[in-house]
């Protein structure tokens, strides 16, 4: 196996073998990996910051584990994107916010130690929108990531950095964070595979919080097998994180590959209304074609609660980021402004120049909705609402053993494009917010393209901790859509 | 002039003695060198999340339950405020659903005190502002030391059922000694492991609604406690009177000029957005948390005073202690935790009076000695003086040895060469000196009583106080019937 191929160097499992066996060396897999990020980096500025000189460390060390015959994991020399939102121990982390610049966490968040210790390379943070608030990866406080389908369009976001390397093949899997689609929507843009977990499943401690009930860590890669093999590294209880389940984790490639004949698939009218683009529906349409074609049981269902998803995702949403970036207010870390005769000048001139416009409008959406007076009317009623979502799925989950819709209402968008435009932005994420608000683990796959050549994702949704259900009907579709 | 009645409710935020502090591993000590226990978590670093302490939901459930309070399922809630001693800029505390809902506490003088609720949250760092007097707005620059940020508190909010200073001292005095019977806390209210905001308000008397009351902070004793109250209850009745209103506000005690002053309004309109803390879930207090609370909690120092009163019921009060020192003596024993003592002497055949005395007085001189002493050698030793081998003053040097050496009464009491005078040396002794001041002799026959102790004086200078008190007495007295 030659470590470089086009486009891209090859499946996780590929790599990890090779180096295991010693076929190849961990090091000669991360150069050419470092090469690719080389030659495109300047186009598509996905990463904030790349870390070729340790992540070379990582590789010798792997590689000096192959060498005295001990193994280095099942992740062994797997180059692997961070989201710039994980922290990382010595590695500047700035959740692509100028408030945060230089900042250098004295930690590593938990998925990243995991996937060290399984012998993953990280090799750079990806950029994102600032504090992972966005659909479009443009507001990211240094620079928008191109998408490397068509550089001209948003890879999507806010893991638009995650899913833009995967794309362009300058890592094998990298990690995302997924608080109303920030995985599923760029994987769709991208036309790569990303996985959002069960809440509670993948530990959240070392990601910095943008809402902390809807927040999720999650894989990307090219395909669903390379996805569930990261996942299975990252998944499992954690005591530093509360929310964490205790709930024993399966062999994720157990259930891929197996027939999915008379599974029950439900598709839900509500996600294939109105302001879906005519190619996405047509596409993921076929998809389902394919799943009727292998033996599964095509369920009409309804999720009437869906169409206050965006409302209450936004009341939720925001009020915990209100609260979460309070934090940064100039006393402890990042940047603080210098001028200011009191303290509250001081921290209002911080937080103004640091944080851009998107993230000052959901912390005073935020603020807003929590303010006495106003709590009862918007964070109450949104929590009520988000129960009855969910109970929603509940319902469905009883019917079926997943469900199916489009991950986005188009493909990837202009740069530039909705800009002036949040609600139109906000809009981008209208079939994803609901598994957040749910907490259910979803899955966008490849699924077609449009006739411009753009990648339309499918996502798949599945009942609590049952990644392998959801992973087993990905995986169906994948190998139909290839075939 | 109007009458006014005086309603008080007190805010007492207790630190809980755990050895870590209430979401991470860092330790929770006092007057260390300042950001040396901090981690990523209490200095809420992005990122972190809060991990529960159960030891901290132990001992917050024991003082629940010796407030008599019903333990439930609660949650925590953010509480957003902007401040550079909180290192999230929100504090993890308690709302609606709080750990411990309602009970009371009962006084010394068997009153009770109405608790609200008495929930959990996490303390904050300490500012110093450098420079200006120590106020933030004049100051050159703030400090601000994490070592605090995080440290588990407890707060303990009493009902308005207060209504005098002393009554408030009273109350905070009974809440110390509880904390620190149930190990919830040391109690130290000079390290801040106490900390006491009072509402205050008045009334005309009899008036079925509240004043308008005002939050009193920086009480930093038991002392500027009751001042505070008694500054503030005759400042708002002046207002009152002068036709004034008493303006709803927070205001600051000044001990150095013994008045309380508003703090500036602008610092106070805070709109604290409480919600649900989606880092945590709820506290759902399991049977194993419950039985340990329970065990931690031994009877409370009302019961245990209860108790007490009690045993002394058995026996004859004294002629000289029927001035309510007994009741003094009952509320220090309960106090420093003697209790235990004075009931394993009574036991072991002591009188309940004696030792009751010995155990308030010599005994709670040196109370950590004092808890150690075997109640069966301190039984044996009231034994002796009450049978008279043992004068008064003997005794209590007999005690002082026991709790420094321990040891048995009676060889310590023989080490000090307070072997008992034989009857025959005493009874010329008494006649010695009968024959030689016979005036006093004289006015003692004719019923002079006072003249009684002149005469015991002689016998105890020339005996060097070994002789027993009691039995001089008795010999004079047989001298004087014949």
């Amino acid at each position: 196996m030659t470590a470089r191929q086009a486009p891209g160097i090859g499946s996780v499992a590929g790599i990890a073998a090779a180096v295991r066996s010693g076929e190849i060396s961990a090091r000669s897999v991360l150069q050419s990996s470092l090469e690719r990020v080389a030659d495109l980096e300047a186009d598509l500025h996905c990463f904030n910051a790349i870390t070729a000189e340790k992540a070379m460390a990582d590789a010798d060390a792997v590689d000096r584990l192959v060498g005295s015959g001990l193994d280095p994991g099942p992740l062994a020399g797997v180059p692997v994107a961070l989201k710039d939102n994980l922290c990382t121990e010595g590695i500047p982390t700035t959740c692509s916010s100028r408030i945060l610049a230089g900042w250098m966490p004295p930690y590593d968040a938990t998925v990243v130690s995991r996937l060290r210790c399984a012998g993953a390379v990280p090799v750079g943070k990806t950029n994102l929108d600032e504090f992972a608030m966005g659909s479009s990866n443009e507001n990211s406080g240094f620079h928008p990531v191109h998408n490397p389908r068509d550089r001209s369009r948003v890879p999507g976001g806010s893991s638009g950095g995650s899913a833009a390397v995967i794309a362009a093949g300058t890592a094998v899997a990298s990690i995302g964070s997924d608080t109303g689609g920030s995985i599923r929507q760029p994987a769709a843009f991208c036309g790569v595979v990303g996985l959002k977990p069960t809440y509670g499943r993948v530990s959240r401690y070392g990601l910095i919080a943008f809402a902390s009930s809807l927040d999720h860590v999650g894989p990307f890669g090219k395909s669903v097998k390379d996805t569930a093999l990261m996942l299975q590294q990252m998944a499992g209880r954690e005591p530093l994180d509360s929310t964490s389940a205790d709930v024993p984790v399966p062999n994720y490639l157990d259930q891929i590959g197996q027939p999915v004949r008379g599974l029950r698939i439900g598709v839900p009218e509500e996600y294939f209304g109105e302001g879906l683009d005519p190619e996405v529906r047509s596409a993921v349409e076929a998809g389902i074609q394919e799943l009727a074609k292998a033996g599964c049981e095509i369920v009409p269902i309804s999720l009437p609660y869906s169409k206050y998803a965006i409302p209450t995702y936004y009341v939720v949403a925001t009020a915990e980021a209100s609260s979460n970036l309070a934090r940064y207010d100039g006393v402890r870390y990042g940047v603080r402004a210098r001028e200011g005769k009191t303290l509250a000048e001081m921290y209002r001139r911080t937080r103004d120049a640091g944080f851009g416009a998107e993230v000052k409008r959901r912390i005073m959406l935020g603020t807003y909705v929590l303010s006495a007076g106003y709590y009862d009317a918007y964070y109450l009623k949104a929590q009520r609402v988000r129960r009855l979502l969910a109970s929603d799925f509940d319902r469905a989950f009883t019917k079926v053993d997943a469900i199916v819709t489009p991950t986005t209402p188009t493909p990837a968008f202009k740069l530039g494009e909705k800009m002036d435009d949040p609600l139109a932005m906000y809009l981008a994420d209208i079939f994803t917010v609901t598994a957040n608000l749910a907490g259910i683990p979803g899955m966008s796959i490849p699924c077609g393209k449009s006739r411009e050549g753009l990648p339309i994702g499918m996502q798949i949704l599945g009942k609590h901790f049952d990644e392998p259900m959801v992973l087993r009907v990905g995986h169906a579709v994948e190998h139909a859509m290839a075939g | 002039m109007t009458e006014y009645e005086t309603v008080v409710g007190l805010e007492v935020h207790c630190e809980l003695a755990t050895a870590t502090k209430l979401f991470c591993g860092c330790r929770n000590a006092f007057g260390e060198a300042p950001n040396t226990n901090i981690c990523p978590v209490c200095l809420g670093l992005p990122g972190s999340l809060p991990v529960i302490n159960r030891r901290a939901v132990e001992l917050a459930l024991r003082i629940g339950t010796a407030l008599n309070c019903t333990a439930q399922r609660s949650i925590f809630h953010r509480k957003n405020y902007f401040y550079p001693d909180m290192p999230k800029d929100y504090q993890i505390s308690q709302y609606d659903e709080p750990i411990n809902l309602g009970g009371f506490l009962e006084l010394v003088d068997g009153s009770r005190v109405g608790i609200e609720r008495a929930h959990m949250e996490e303390d904050t760092g300490k500012t110093t502002h450098v420079g200006g007097g120590g106020r933030i707005r004049e100051a050159g620059y703030s400090l601000v030391d994490y070592n605090r940020a995080g440290v588990p508190l407890v707060e303990i909010v009493s009902r308005p059922d207060i209504s005098s200073a002393a009554q408030a001292r009273a109350y905070v005095d009974e809440l110390r000694s509880i904390l620190v019977a149930t190990g919830a806390s040391d109690g130290r209210m000079e390290e801040g492991s106490l900390r006491v905001d009072a509402n205050v308000s008045v009334r005309p008397a009899g008036a079925a609604e509240y004043g308008t009351r005002c939050e009193v902070k920086n009480l930093n004793s038991l002392r500027s406690l009751e001042r505070a109250i008694g500054y503030e209850v005759a400042r708002q009745i002046a207002l009152l009177e002068s036709g004034e209103r008493v303006a709803q506000e927070t205001r600051h005690w000044d001990e150095g000029d013994g008045r309380t002053h508003a703090l500036r309004s602008k610092e106070e309109a805070n709109d604290y957005r409480y919600f649900p803390e989606p880092d945590l879930a709820p506290l759902v207090p399991d049977a194993r948390l419950l039985a340990a609370a329970a065990e931690g909690v031994g009877p409370m120092p009302a019961e245990r005073r209860r108790r007490l009163s009690e045993l002394l019921k058995a026996g004859p009060e004294p002629a000289e202690r029927r001035d309510g020192s007994t009741t003094d003596q009952v509320v220090t024993v309960v106090d420093l935790g003697l209790d235990e003592l004075v009931h394993g002497a009574v036991t072991a055949g002591a009188d309940p009076h004696l030792s009751l005395a010995r155990a308030a007085n010599e005994a709670a001189a040196n109370p950590d000695a004092a808890k150690l002493l075997d109640p069966i050698a301190f039984a044996a030793l009231l034994k002796m003086e009450s049978s008279g081998q043992l004068s008064a003053t003997q005794s209590k040097e007999v005690l002082a040895e026991l709790m420094t050496h321990g040891g048995d009464p009676a060889r310590i009491a023989a080490s000090l060469g307070y072997e008992q005078m034989d009857t025959a040396a005493l009874d010329s002794m008494v006649d010695d000196v009968i024959a030689s001041n016979p005036e006093e002799w004289q006015r003692y026959r004719a019923g002079e009583e006072k003249v009684a102790q002149f005469l015991l004086g002689k016998v105890m200078r020339a005996t060097k106080g070994r002789a027993n008190g009691k039995l001089v007495a008795a010999a004079f007295a047989a001298r004087r019937s014949v």
